[in-house]
């Protein structure tokens, strides 16, 4: 009995990539790291029970590099793959060759993958689904670009130019009036062709003082799923997430309804197999909102849900593939509490967020409890290089309600201490302080309005 | 004429290099794009000249600092 994954290959590096491997040991899962050069003595790879090497220091050459990756599971007889969150987990292409290797693929068809990754026909299909989309442009590739100033007149400013094949917050490019507009369309082409391989843009209405909203899917594969309830990601960088809630605070009951429903016509249009979060805009001016996209993989921010939950979906990942699975109905799962998840960044929030690599000398972190859940990938003495991402840890507090959980979060950072990179870590407790931020869920708005203090 | 030296502020690579030596620029024109942990870092220059020395190259590494590339105003 469930003896048709016995060894997982974890795709992926960082807290992600150990995060994962807990999860396989509880299920008595052996696991196997790849690691590039510059990862050789990262703590997902000393974690795992078997390690292999994937190549140079550069994410193109080693965690991106399809086949090294491929011919690793071969060599040591992995059953399947989770690829984590970014370099390959939305890569329809790369879930393919692992299908058609014969191993089992811990994630969403590839043909969601495909379709949830152009953007513009993510909004096709949610319109499909009776789900509200923002006023949009159809695609603007290099050679059509001259009627786009007539479409963005008639969408109004202001607008935001979206790469089609983007996500992560790359090449999103705020546009608050037409002059230079065709301008700033080339440079979002280029860095869409540059990041994405594919220099296609569309024009999107752009609420600038909204919340982020997105709710957490779980579907079977055959149009049936449950949700997980919804968290706020209003607090961004570069349209990049620093603090998660779950749930999302004061929103009216009928609109959250209409949020997890609308979301799961979703699963049902896509018979969506596995974990994947649609995310919203809230306008709560208007108490409107938008479908934006969906992610078609773990989230970096899950663990607030699990904090809620009380739910594994690493193991709710792992049972789907492996068929097993999955009588979960929606009445069995239940929100209990507020969690707030804050990522501890290498970078320097006073100086634009610039990233801040180098040598971690002082690593201190708070005792951990039913409250309290630090998920990190890197361990003292380890090197923060340049070249993956900058996130450090994730700190995950829970509380009765939002107020509580802030409580938690407030002390637990006082006994986080960095030494080396810079670290976010003061501007984090400087928003756990903050008034505005503790008496209403914040708008995206809110790092503009609040800048690091000196 | 003052040489006005264009450094780096984070450590990271030299993704793409967008101007040659001996190009005249405006100040904020883009003269290469930096890369540092999946952030792209563009390096525009501080003020009008003359692009007279390109000091690293596409690719290679740069630390905190380090100069970039000579302007002649």
């Amino acid at each position: 009995m469930n003896s048709s994954i016995r060894r997982i290959l974890i795709a992926n590096r960082g807290e992600i990539a150990c995060r994962i491997i807990h999860t396989c040991r509880d299920l008595g899962i052996e696991t196997i790291a790849v690691y590039s050069e510059a990862d050789q003595e990262a703590l997902h790879v000393k974690t795992a029970d078997l390690s292999y090497a994937i190549g140079p220091p550069a994410a193109q050459k080693s965690y991106l590099n399809m086949d090294a990756v491929l011919s690793a599971a071969q060599s040591l007889n992995a059953d399947a793959i989770h690829p984590g969150y970014g370099f390959l987990a939305e890569n329809a292409q790369f879930a393919e060759n692992v299908l058609a290797t014969g191993l089992y693929w811990i994630g969403p068809k590839p043909v969601t993958i495909a379709s949830m990754g152009d953007k513009q026909k993510a909004r096709e299909i949610a319109k499909v689904s009776n789900i509200p989309v923002l006023t949009g442009s159809p695609r603007i590739s290099p050679n059509n670009i001259n009627g786009a100033s007539d479409i963005a007149h008639s969408i109004g400013f202001p607008l935001l130019i979206k790469a089609t094949a983007g996500g992560g917050g790359i090449g999103m490019q705020p546009v608050d009036e037409l002059n230079n507009f065709e301008r700033q369309i080339l440079t979002a082409q280029n860095l869409a062709e540059r990041s994405f391989g594919d220099p296609t843009v569309y024009l999107e209405r752009y609420i600038a003082d909204a919340r982020h909203i997105e709710v957490q899917i779980f579907g079977f594969g055959d149009g049936n799923g449950v949700h997980l309830f919804d968290r706020d990601c209003s607090i961004q960088r570069r349209f990049q997430k620093i603090i998660e809630e779950a749930p999302a605070a004061e929103i009216p009951r009928d609109i959250r309804e209409k949020m997890h429903s609308a979301a799961l016509a979703l699963v049902r249009e896509v018979r969506y197999a596995g974990a994947g979060t649609v995310e919203f805009i809230y306008d709560r001016t208007s108490n409107e909102f938008f479908f934006l996209e969906m992610n078609t993989r773990i989230q970096v921010e899950h663990a607030v849900t699990e904090m809620v939950t009380g739910l594994d979906l690493i193991a709710w990942q792992i049972n789907l593939a492996r068929g097993e699975f999955l009588t979960a109905s929606q009445a069995k799962i239940s929100c209990g509490g507020a969690a707030i998840e804050a990522r501890v960044y290498a970078e320097r929030p006073e100086k634009g967020f610039l990233p801040s690599p180098g040598k971690i000398i002082t690593f201190d972190m708070p005792p951990l409890s039913s409250n309290l859940r630090i998920d990190t990938g890197v361990q003292l003495g380890d090197e923060i290089t340049p070249y993956y991402d900058p996130m450090i840890a994730k700190v995950i507090a829970k509380g009765k309600n939002r107020r509580e959980a802030i409580n938690t979060m407030r002390s637990a950072l006082q006994e986080v201490h960095i030494a080396g990179p810079s670290t976010n870590l003061a501007y984090l407790k400087q928003i756990f302080s903050d008034p505005d931020y503790i008496t209403k869920p914040p708008s995206t708005a809110y790092v503009e309005e609040h800048p690091a203090k000196p | 004429m003052v040489i006005r030296e264009v450094t780096s502020e984070v450590i990271g690579s030299v993704w793409k290099i967008e101007r040659s030596v001996g190009d005249a620029v405006e100040e904020g024109d883009l003269i290469m794009i930096l890369e540092s942990m999946k952030m792209e870092i563009p390096v525009e220059a501080p003020v009008a000249g003359t692009l007279s020395e390109i000091k690293v190259v596409a690719e290679g590494s740069v630390e905190e600092d380090q100069v970039l590339c000579l302007i002649e105003t």
